[in-house]
């Protein structure tokens, strides 16, 4: 017997003209937390897989020093592609990353309040903290925390930060991560990623979708990284990148734990550019992964080649700030 | 009189956890009550929990602990006193007691006179025990996982305390948690009530007040009108009914402080998808109950339990954002199998070598290949004891058994794994044998969960697992105390519950043969598996400890006919002849052993003249040895119980008259022979000196 409900959902109109446009929803995240204090920092340059791996993220939360930043990344998990043919899935995703470090004893409820910021009522809407703990195995790192459900939709991933580079964190951190897709597409109301308004004149009140910007992106990294990526040359590059890494955290670790070494000569050793030779590593991992070059014996112990530089960096790092 | 209240105010504590956590704190709460003799006669405790807070509420604590007064017997009189003087002996012991010597009295005891003193101790106000004690009670809760969030890392805990309350009736209780002093604000539900301060007037009015600010803290309440409120929502399609899960109720039970539900609706479409994968989604992915129509058919609807009640817009709001998120996943699922069906199962043995399955062992394809050797091993057994099977069937579906393990589909859904396999494989026009026996490779999954269907899938099952076990126990990771990363535990006990339930001619020994177990490790293995069935027949079918002991110590390797010995011991048991026979041969066993101790030998009864009740139990034994034996290979083990019973008369008169270490060593040898020749000869059911007499 087919069932059919006696009061069948009523369709809720999918066009909300007044909802956020993708952009609208970044500045406005960046106007509440900018008005709390934060530094907004412009999206990291090289290629990273979270925004979490971002130096502003991964290096400043090391360390005393209070700390508040936010910035957008585009985040990059060749893997994840879909050839822009899936309306959920995308090779590049946009994560609207805010560290506070230490934590105000009210972050949640600034977190409610930036959810209001960005037009969600939230007395019409269901919402949840559920457990989720994260970690980066490759950077030593992890924390406890939620997901953040609305109405059944992972908006945020709200982290404690532990550890990280292997190192306790004293005090910790809170990190918010915003899938900006995500949000826009639940403000929007639309099925796919690629409806969602990315922005609208406010003359002609023409518009400009996610799928305008950025689908041939997703569609063409989508071929390089399954198809087209040259494996040996990617290793060639990976191997090049962690020698000269290697060689710089060695350097760094004479300069930074000699007596002879002076403060200035300490703060100029160039760890930031060290770092960026290991996120190099990390993404060039990842390519190799979606091309399926890497097979199970060699798997744990590249990670464990990324986890060497990133956790070098970090206690390196450590010493720099210290000295 | 009064109530005590005490509430700990965190940021959402992970569902899984708080139940464990509620019940040990009220636990410590009331330990330490009883422990400072804090509680009246009327005391009662009741706990709380939401997912933003922890309490307890004790009735009847009293005030302050009761004066207590303690007598103390010090140095006989006559040291402590010489001539009516105090000595230095008086002196030091009315120091010890803490009273003035002029207090020390005379008593007199069995021994003579004493010297003795009575001390006085003033109770302490409770505010002040709790105060000292209790935050260290809260601070040592068990976590799976906690946290650090104060600087310079002073204490960790599940998540960070935001607030306290602690109330002896209206006074606050100064106590201090993680830096939080105790007051008498707590707050309510986050968006119903904001962040107004919830002012808790009474401490025996928390509930109450937290109702007001929509936060029902009592959790068989919340769980009571979930399952109303899921009731209520179903009734609203005709002949529908809502799933039951009970771990899902939990669950949601402990993700809300005042629950509501929405039915929704999904696409018909969707339905074409597997069962399995649908509710896979709402359950383990959105936490959503599944709806059947009448005929246990799953209908397109799903139940979202709500942490908040909204108005008919906001439910409608609300109904049609987690509809969109489930349509969207399913749209994924939908994705992933038409993808996955582009890469048959049978193309994808080769890329089992790029899936670990045990790093120093190797990959899946590795894993494929010592399965496929195993499950052969035992097909010849089941084949040798005239049991047919479709072992074509067997071979393919063990070659495939881990190919799911590379689709997407898995990736997505890891708990899903066999299961995707066996659909993939129906879908992809393998036999229904072979599909079936993919299906229920991982199947029981736990001690509750049914067996594999069909003889293929049982056989695959037994050799996926006797082969991780005997791989796992080959490179040194066998289970240890409390720690089973493998789950190797698990995977025995499952190889049981198949032997246990199914109609395999297999033993466990057959089944640890097949395996191919290094003789180094095998009898490790087999007293593994043999522990696996001792807890199987005691934890699982519920047979007493010493009839588990005694039925195991005759045998432990056929299963079935454990649980069949097992099971006729447990009604012989209840006779008295057969509780004096186990007496009796509980005797037995003590006698032979003190004679091995000695040294005397085991003789015959062979030309030695024999007492009449020892050549009486010499006859009747040998005399009902071949009837038992007989009942016992038809497995009439009731009825063989009951013949042996028939022993007591002449085994008791044995034991009435005579003596059985006799000084003279030939009778001696000949009766140790004879009651040797008795326990031997009737323990082959079970070893009945185990069982414990009344």
């Amino acid at each position: 017997m087919p069932l059919s409900p006696v009061s069948p959902s009523p369709v809720v109109s999918p066009a909300k003209p007044t909802a956020l446009t993708f952009q609208e929803l970044l500045f406005r995240l960046q106007g509440f937390w900018a008005a709390r204090g934060c530094v907004l920092q412009q999206p990291y340059d090289v290629e990273v897989g979270a925004g979490t791996m971002a130096p502003e993220t991964f290096l400043r939360v090391q360390g005393p020093k209070p700390y508040r930043v936010g910035y957008a990344q585009p985040s990059r998990r060749p893997a994840d592609g879909r050839y822009g043919e899936n309306p959920n899935r995308l090779f590049k995703h946009t994560q609207f990353q805010l560290i506070l470090k230490p934590p105000p004893v009210n972050v949640q409820e600034l977190y409610l309040e930036s959810l209001q910021a960005i037009g969600i009522d939230l007395s019409q809407h269901d919402l949840k903290f559920e457990e989720d703990n994260w970690e980066w195995p490759a950077g030593g790192a992890w924390g406890v925390g939620w997901q953040v459900m609305l109405d059944g939709l992972e908006i945020t991933q709200f982290t404690y930060f532990q550890q990280c580079g292997g190192i306790d964190l004293d005090p910790i951190c809170s990190e918010l991560t915003y899938g900006l897709e995500r949000i826009a597409a639940f403000l929007q109301d639309v099925d796919s990623i690629y409806d969602i308004v990315w922005a609208r004149d406010p003359e002609t009140g023409a518009e400009v979708t996610y799928g305008d910007v950025r689908l041939p992106e997703e569609l063409q990294f989508s071929v390089y990284n399954f198809e087209m990526a040259d494996v040996p040359k990617l290793w060639e590059h990976f191997n090049q990148y962690e020698a000269e890494a290697k060689t710089l955290i060695e350097q760094a670790n004479l300069v930074l734990t000699s007596e002879a070494s002076s403060a200035v000569e300490k703060r100029r050793f160039p760890l930031l550019a060290t770092y960026e030779l290991a996120l190099k590593c990390s993404h060039l991992f990842n390519l190799l992964d979606a091309r399926g070059a890497i097979s199970v014996t060699e798997r744990v112990g590249v990670i464990g080649r990324i986890r060497t530089l990133a956790v070098g960096v970090a206690k390196a790092y450590a010493l720099q700030q210290a000295a | 009189m009064a109530d005590f209240l005490l509430e700990i105010g965190l940021e959402e504590v992970p569902a899984r956890m708080i139940a464990g956590a509620e019940a040990e704190l009220g636990k410590r709460v009331n330990d330490l009550l009883t422990r400072e003799r804090l509680l009246g006669p009327k005391a009662k405790l009741t706990t709380y929990s939401t997912p933003r807070r922890l309490a307890v509420l004790a009735e009847d604590v009293l005030p302050a602990q009761a004066d207590t007064e303690e007598q103390l017997t010090g140095p006989s009189w006559k040291v402590a006193f010489k001539d009516g003087a105090p000595t230095k002996a008086a002196e030091a012991f009315a120091k010890k007691a803490g009273v003035p010597v002029e207090a020390l009295v005379k008593v007199e005891n069995a021994k003579g006179e004493y010297v003795g003193a009575t001390v006085k101790r003033e109770g302490v106000a409770t505010p002040q025990v709790l105060a000292a004690e209790l935050p260290k009670e809260v601070l040592a809760l068990y976590w799976a996982k906690n946290m650090y969030w104060r600087a310079a890392r002073p204490e960790r805990f599940v998540r960070p305390v935001r607030w306290v309350v602690a109330l002896l009736d209206s006074a606050v209780v100064p106590l201090e948690i993680a830096g939080i002093a105790a007051g008498n604000t707590s707050r309510g539900h986050r968006i119903l009530h904001g962040e107004a301060p919830v002012i808790i007037e009474m401490a025996k009015s928390y509930a109450e007040a937290l109702r007001a600010a929509y936060a029902v803290v009592d959790v068989a309440e919340r769980r009571q009108s979930i399952r109303k409120a899921l009731d209520a929502a179903t009734r609203t399609v005709p002949g529908a009914r809502w799933r039951e899960d009970e771990p899902l109720v939990e669950t949601v039970v402990h993700l809300t402080e005042w629950p509501s539900v929405v039915l929704g609706t999904f696409e018909q479409e969707y339905l074409t998808l597997p069962e399995e994968v649908l509710v896979t989604v709402m359950r383990d992915h959105q936490k959503y109950f599944a709806v059947e129509d009448a005929a246990g058919k799953l209908a397109p609807h799903f139940l979202a339990v709500l942490n908040t009640e909204a108005d008919e817009q906001g439910r409608e709001i609300i109904r049609h954002g987690n509809a969109r998120v489930l349509r969207s996943r399913f749209k994924d699922a939908q994705f992933f199998w038409d993808f996955d069906q582009k890469t048959p199962l049978a193309d994808r043995v080769e890329s089992l070598k790029n899936v670990t399955f045990q790093k120093q062992l190797g990959s899946y394809h590795w894993k494929t290949e010592q399965n496929l050797r195993v499950a052969r091993a035992l097909a010849d057994a089941v084949k040798n004891a005239g049991v047919p099977l479709d072992e074509a069937a067997l071979v393919k579906s063990v070659e495939l058994a881990k190919t799911d393990l590379t689709t997407e589909l898995v990736k997505e859904f890891t708990e899903l794994q066999g299961v995707i396999g066996g659909l993939y494989a129906i879908a992809q026009g393998l036999s229904s044998i072979v599909a079936q026996a993919i299906y229920d490779q991982y199947t029981p999954a736990s001690i509750e969960d049914a067996i594999p269907k069909t003889i293929e899938g049982q056989l695959l099952g037994l050799a996926d697992r006797i082969q991780t076990i005997t791989a796992m126990f080959g490179i040194g990771s066998a289970p240890t105390g409390s720690k089973d990363p493998f789950a190797l535990r698990r995977a025995a006990n499952s190889i049981v519950k198949i032997l246990a339930e199914s109609g395999l001619p297999l033993t466990l020994t057959a089944v640890l043969d097949a395996s191919g177990a290094e003789p180094a490790n095998k009898e490790q293995v087999a007293a593994f598996l043999r522990e696996r069935l001792h807890f199987y027949l005691k934890d699982v079918r519920g047979f007493a400890y010493d009839v588990v002991s005694a039925v195991l110590a005759a045998g432990s390797d056929d299963v079935r006919d454990a649980m069949a010995r097992a099971e006729a011991l447990t009604a012989a048991r209840e006779s008295a002849d057969f509780a004096a026979i186990s007496a009796s041969f509980k005797r037995i066993k003590n006698i032979l052993r003190q004679a091995e101790e000695k040294q005397f030998a085991i003789g015959s009864a062979q030309g030695v003249q024999l007492a009449p009740e020892a050549q009486q139990l010499f006859d009747v034994a040998n005399a009902l040895a071949p009837t038992v034996a007989k009942l016992r290979n038809q497995r009439a083990y009731g009825e063989a119980l009951a013949s042996i019973a028939t022993l007591r008369p002449v085994v008791d008169a044995f034991f009435d008259k005579v003596m059985v270490l006799d000084p003279d060593a030939a009778v001696r040898g000949a009766h140790l022979g004879l009651i040797d020749r008795v326990l031997r000869g009737f323990s082959g059911i079970a070893d009945f000196s185990e069982i414990v007499t009344g």
